[in-house]
């Protein structure tokens, strides 16, 4: 395997690319937490074999309060290292995160706690991400021990119950004093809400909160997400691989391949008419139910046989390996993020071919390169 | 092959820890918690009501190696001591050794462990390096070699000895459950909320890992009582003080097996047997507590009074079926 | 003109035997599988439904036990005989399963040996069935993984050496090893992603149709049934609710848990609905209510309910013959009178 270059791009250029579209996101609220260029390398290996691989790849987001951010990729995307990026876990190896315009520092316990009480996160699997020794009290009274300053006269147990009761965890005293395994998926996956929101945050980073639970809670759960995002002016990032779920909750979606973003603009928009040949993918492979007999049963139309690290090309587009419209250019040179409309940019050579119908309608002005 | 499905409802109570972990003991687990129980009781109250002794000797003929009879229950030795009162003071020092030692190499196996598997890279490497290098050194000669050479014979430097030789087993396996334990999400979790390390340590992982460390406690009082039997056996103790060990040592120099005097040996041997053997099942019990798959395969399933066999297929039993929904009962 | 069907379950109930006495998580379910018919059995956790395949196959282990019913196998080998799966002796049912009934599980990564290579697996299998040389074992192996389009130097592999994806391909080789008449999946695509998971259904459908099996496609993903069934059957707390072609379940449900399902995906296509899902959360087993047990959670639900009997009647009115509904008051295209559910106190 051959050295991979970390960040192909100088980081002002990728603060340029950042700027290049306006977010929809930006419509709800101010901005809240900002990523520039953000990239994380991992060393595989060791000794001779050594190699690098580049998880995250110049990946710029910006997070607005009342808004909702779909970052939506398959698993090995790298959406989930992004996730711990912003959450602080681990430290970025290229690019910035800023904090209500500070630069975030989070070298130190202290500031990391700090950043804690401002971030948080809410992790995928209710069945592990609570300890099964500890009661529901426990979860919900450590965060709050930790983070917050109580007024007179109030005491833990009442900022407890608020909190059981916020998310609707009620009777709250029944539920304060189960144990995990005594709940189901949605109410394990409320404690953990409830335990992100106890250090009252202003950014909430939901990684796949209900991937794991049942179709049919899926839709209380976000929601619940979507009124405490209200409430409490939180800027949601929703990290899901399920893109049907990113339209109906999210404003702004992300497409993430192979560690870079490829696409990026309203949800609506992103997923009715998918400009990437990636996000096209994505669209067609979701189950429809109204196309009743049609693509599942006569067979895949585009060429999705897809296996092995998507990872491993060097130079070129990530996602040529799979891709339909793939041509010499794009093997050799990765294309960059480019305007296709005031709030939608793709990453592609062959955009008027992907997406003719977006590129006509443009009308010039604002793109870097066009294909042959 | 058969699966065990989940059921909203009938889930199997043994993920509960805190659910009283006694009610929940097999049969052959209670029979050792009650052995070791009564054990413990022995040796509490043992001395205080041992008749005679245990060093009074007597040369008077009618008194040398006397069978068991109204005034000896358990017979005299060769020098005429009451072998009862030797036995009853003798538990004691035995269980306080074992006890001891499996105390202090357990706190050390944690500590090893527990950093190794947590703090990982560098300290893991040289933590486990240690672990191994004790591991491997062939305890038995190496703890009659050191007994042997100390100045101090006494009950202090046998258990700093075995101890130090006890505890590499434990930390493994506690590292081990460790690693698994650091890597699940609610660690990342109580990271998140932002928890201190030693918090994380203490409060997160290690509540998960206490039926590991109460079985790995119980196994190293069963090598220590083991070991120093052994020891005492061939002599390598403190004369001065009763255990289980010197009385069967005194047994054997005074050829008690040749001469047939059976109740010379026979009751601390079995003893230690005993003691053992409880402190055995009494950890097949722990072990059930924290891994319910465990119990499932301990216990003989019964249906309709055959035994089950894991590899039998459901079994069908028409009993009970031909109620009508309509006079199903509301709750049960 | 109507087929014998494959495999037939009729009023099954399976029972899990506690000490407080039993829990019925299967209870009087008949459903019948036709030859080359996909059926989807559909619902939510704890409804019983992989509890009800497994019964049938008399691979659950006690406490679970099948307290009644029938459950009749009818395959093409068997030359008109039918088999009463729940009279066999061990010995009888090793030659049905997998030979006749096979089952892909829910989760690749713990149902294969993380110890054997892909090709031993598969060897496995092929040995335990089939008497055939070491040569053509071996042959039939590798072309086992060509039907399901993974490189033959992948026998070689370990499991963890897999994507996911290819791990549930190989589970799929796996059950079609000996060419069964009824393939049962259980979750097949639950841990992949939308876009393996197209892959490996239009695999399926492929193989359905060029080898002729039955399938039993249980999941909880309503949206997968409705493009990939014939007919799908809805459970809920352990009982049939619903039974329809894919297209009535789709375009006229009766029952208004099958209703609540549909309204609960987000789709892609067409203009964005209201989705209102379905509030609280499924009951406990132990401590069903009387009569029908969606009432706390449905929003039809009025007194009657508490007296209803859950046998599945014609849909009157409806175009597909076979449909039926446990619901006697709610017909197909019905609205709930306030979109929404009466929520008990519990929260999901």
């Amino acid at each position: 395997m051959s050295r991979i270059s970390k960040g192909e791009r100088a980081p002002e250029e990728a603060r340029a690319l950042h700027a290049v579209v306006e977010s929809t996101a930006a419509r709800r609220g101010p901005l809240a937490m900002r990523a520039g260029g953000l990239c994380k390398d991992f060393a595989i290996g060791r000794g001779r074999g050594r190699t690098v691989l580049s998880a995250v790849r110049d990946v710029s987001l910006d997070l607005h309060r009342r808004a909702v951010v779909a970052l939506v990729g398959e698993s090995g995307s790298g959406k989930s290292t992004v996730a711990k990026l912003l959450a602080g876990q681990e430290q970025p190896s290229g690019g910035s995160i800023e904090l209500e315009g500070a630069p975030v520092e989070v070298s130190g316990r202290r500031a990391f706690r700090a950043y804690k009480s401002r971030v948080q996160m809410v992790f995928q699997d209710p069945f592990s991400s609570l300890n099964p020794v500890h009661t529901v009290r426990y979860h919900l009274e450590r965060p709050v021990r930790l983070h917050r300053t109580l007024g007179e006269g109030v005491g833990v147990e009442d900022v407890v119950v608020g909190l059981a009761e916020q998310v609707r965890l009620t009777p709250a005293q029944q539920f304060l004093a189960k144990y995990p395994h005594e709940l189901s998926g949605g109410q394990r996956q409320r404690v953990a809400i409830a335990r992100a929101l106890a250090a009252e945050p202003s950014v909430l980073l939901a990684d796949e909160p209900v991937s794991m639970l049942d179709v049919s809670i899926r839709l209380e759960i976000l929601g619940l997400i979507s009124e405490l995002r209200d409430r409490y002016d939180l800027a949601v990032l929703y990290i899901t691989h399920d893109i049907a779920s990113a339209r109906y909750f999210a404003d702004e979606a992300l497409v993430m391949y192979a560690g870079e973003i490829v696409e990026r603009g309203p949800a609506e928009a992103v997923t009715q008419q998918p400009a990437h040949p990636y996000t096209q993918l994505l669209v067609s492979s979701a189950p429809d139910p109204d196309a009743l007999g049609s693509v599942l049963r006569s067979g895949t139309r585009e060429a999705t046989r897809a296996s092995g690290s998507a990872l491993s090309t060097t130079r070129g587009c990530r996602f040529s390996p799979r891709c339909p419209f793939v041509q010499d250019r794009c093997r050799v040179e990765a294309p960059p993020l480019v305007a296709i409309a005031r709030d939608r940019a793709a990453a592609c050579w062959r955009l008027d071919t992907t997406a003719p119908d977006l590129v006509s309608a443009r009308g010039g002005g604002g793109v870097e390169d066009m294909t042959e | 092959m058969t699966v065990a499905l989940p059921v909203r409802g009938a889930r199997a109570r043994g993920a509960t820890r805190r659910a009283a972990g006694a009610r929940r003991l097999s049969t052959k687990a209670r029979i050792g918690a009650l052995i070791c129980a009564l054990f413990v009781v022995a040796a509490i109250v043992g001395p205080m009501v041992a008749p005679y002794d245990p060093s009074a000797q007597s040369f008077a003929p009618v008194d040398i190696l006397h069978a068991p009879s109204m005034a000896h229950l358990l017979g005299t030795t060769a020098r005429g001591e009451d072998v009862l009162s030797q036995v009853l003071v003798g538990l004691r020092a035995t269980l306080v050794l074992g006890l001891l030692t499996g105390l202090i190499a357990t706190v050390l196996a944690v500590v090893v462990g527990i950093s190794a598997g947590f703090l990982g890279g560098f300290w893991d490497e040289l933590l486990s390096l240690l672990s191994n290098v004790f591991l491997v050194l062939p305890a038995l000669p190496l703890l009659v070699v050191l007994i042997g050479y100390l100045p101090q014979r006494g009950q202090t430097s046998t258990i700093l000895v075995l101890s130090l030789l006890g505890w590499p087993w434990g930390a493994r396996v506690i590292r081990a459950q460790t690693l698994t334990l650091r890597g699940r999400d609610f660690v990342a979790a109580s990271r998140e909320t932002g928890e201190r390390t030693w918090r994380v340590i203490f409060f997160e992982i290690l509540p998960n890992e206490v039926s590991l460390i109460a079985a790995s406690f119980v196994s190293t009082v069963l090598y220590a009582i083991g070991t120093s039997v052994a020891l005492a056996f061939i002599g390598l103790t403190n004369f001065s003080q009763w255990s289980l060990g010197l009385i069967l040592y005194w047994a054997q120099n005074g050829n008690a097996l040749q001469l047939n005097a059976w109740w010379w040996f026979a009751p601390a041997g079995l003893c230690v047997a005993l003691l053992g053997t409880g402190l055995v099942l009494l950890n097949f019990g722990i072990d059930e507590i924290g891994n319910p798959r465990l119990r499932e395969a301990a216990g003989r399933v019964r249906i309709e009074g055959r035994a089950w066999r894991p590899a039998d297929p459901t079994p069908v039993v028409r009993s009970g079926s031909t109620r009508s929904p309509a006079a199903r009962p509301e709750a049960r | 003109m109507p087929v014998e069907p494959v495999l037939e379950i009729s009023e099954l109930s399976v029972a899990y035997r506690g000490a407080a006495g039993d829990v019925r998580a299967v209870e009087r379910v008949s459903l019948s599988l036709r030859p080359g018919e996909v059926v989807g059995l559909a619902g939510e956790s704890g409804s019983g439904k992989s509890t009800l395949a497994y019964g049938a196959c008399r691979l659950l282990r006690p406490p679970a036990v099948i307290t009644g019913g029938s459950v009749t196998y009818r395959g093409r080998r068997l030359a008109g005989r039918s088999v009463e799966v729940l009279e066999r002796t061990p010995p009888e049912l090793r030659e049905l399963r997998w030979r006749e009934i096979a089952i892909v599980f829910q989760s690749a990564m713990n149902a294969l040996n993380p110890v054997l290579r892909v090709r031993d697996q598969l060897l496995d299998v092929v040995e335990a069935h089939l008497s055939l040389t070491k040569l053509d074992a071996r042959e039939r192996v590798a072309s086992l993984l060509d039907l399901v389009a993974i490189p033959r130097d992948r026998l070689r592999s370990y499991p963890h050496e897999l994507s996911g994806g290819m791990r549930q391909r190989v589970m799929i080789a796996m059950a079609l090893a000996v060419d069964p008449e009824v393939v049962i999946m259980d979750e097949p695509t639950t841990a992949l992603d939308v876009v393996v998971q197209r892959e490996i259904l239009g695999q399926i459908v492929e193989l359905k149709q060029r080898l002729g099996f039955a399938v039993l496609f249980i999941t909880h993903d309503l949206s997968l049934l409705l493009e990939l069934a014939d007919r799908i059957a809805v459970m809920y707390a352990g009982q049939l609710v619903e039974v329809a072609s894919a297209h009535a379940v789709h375009h006229g449900p009766a029952h208004p848990y099958t209703k609540g399902l549909l309204n609960s995906f987000p789709s892609l296509r067409g203009p964005r609905r209201e989705l209102a899902g379905i509030p609280g959360s499924p009951p406990d087993l132990r401590s069903l209510p009387a009569g029908c047990p969606f009432v706390p959670r449905c929003g039809f639900a009025t007194d009657e309910c508490t007296k209803v009997d859950m046998v599945l009647r014609a849909v009157p009115g409806a175009r597909d013959p076979g449909h039926v509904s446990a619901c006697p008051f709610v017909a197909p295209g019905a609205q709930a009178p306030d979109g929404k559910g009466t929520v008990s106190e519990v929260a999901s």
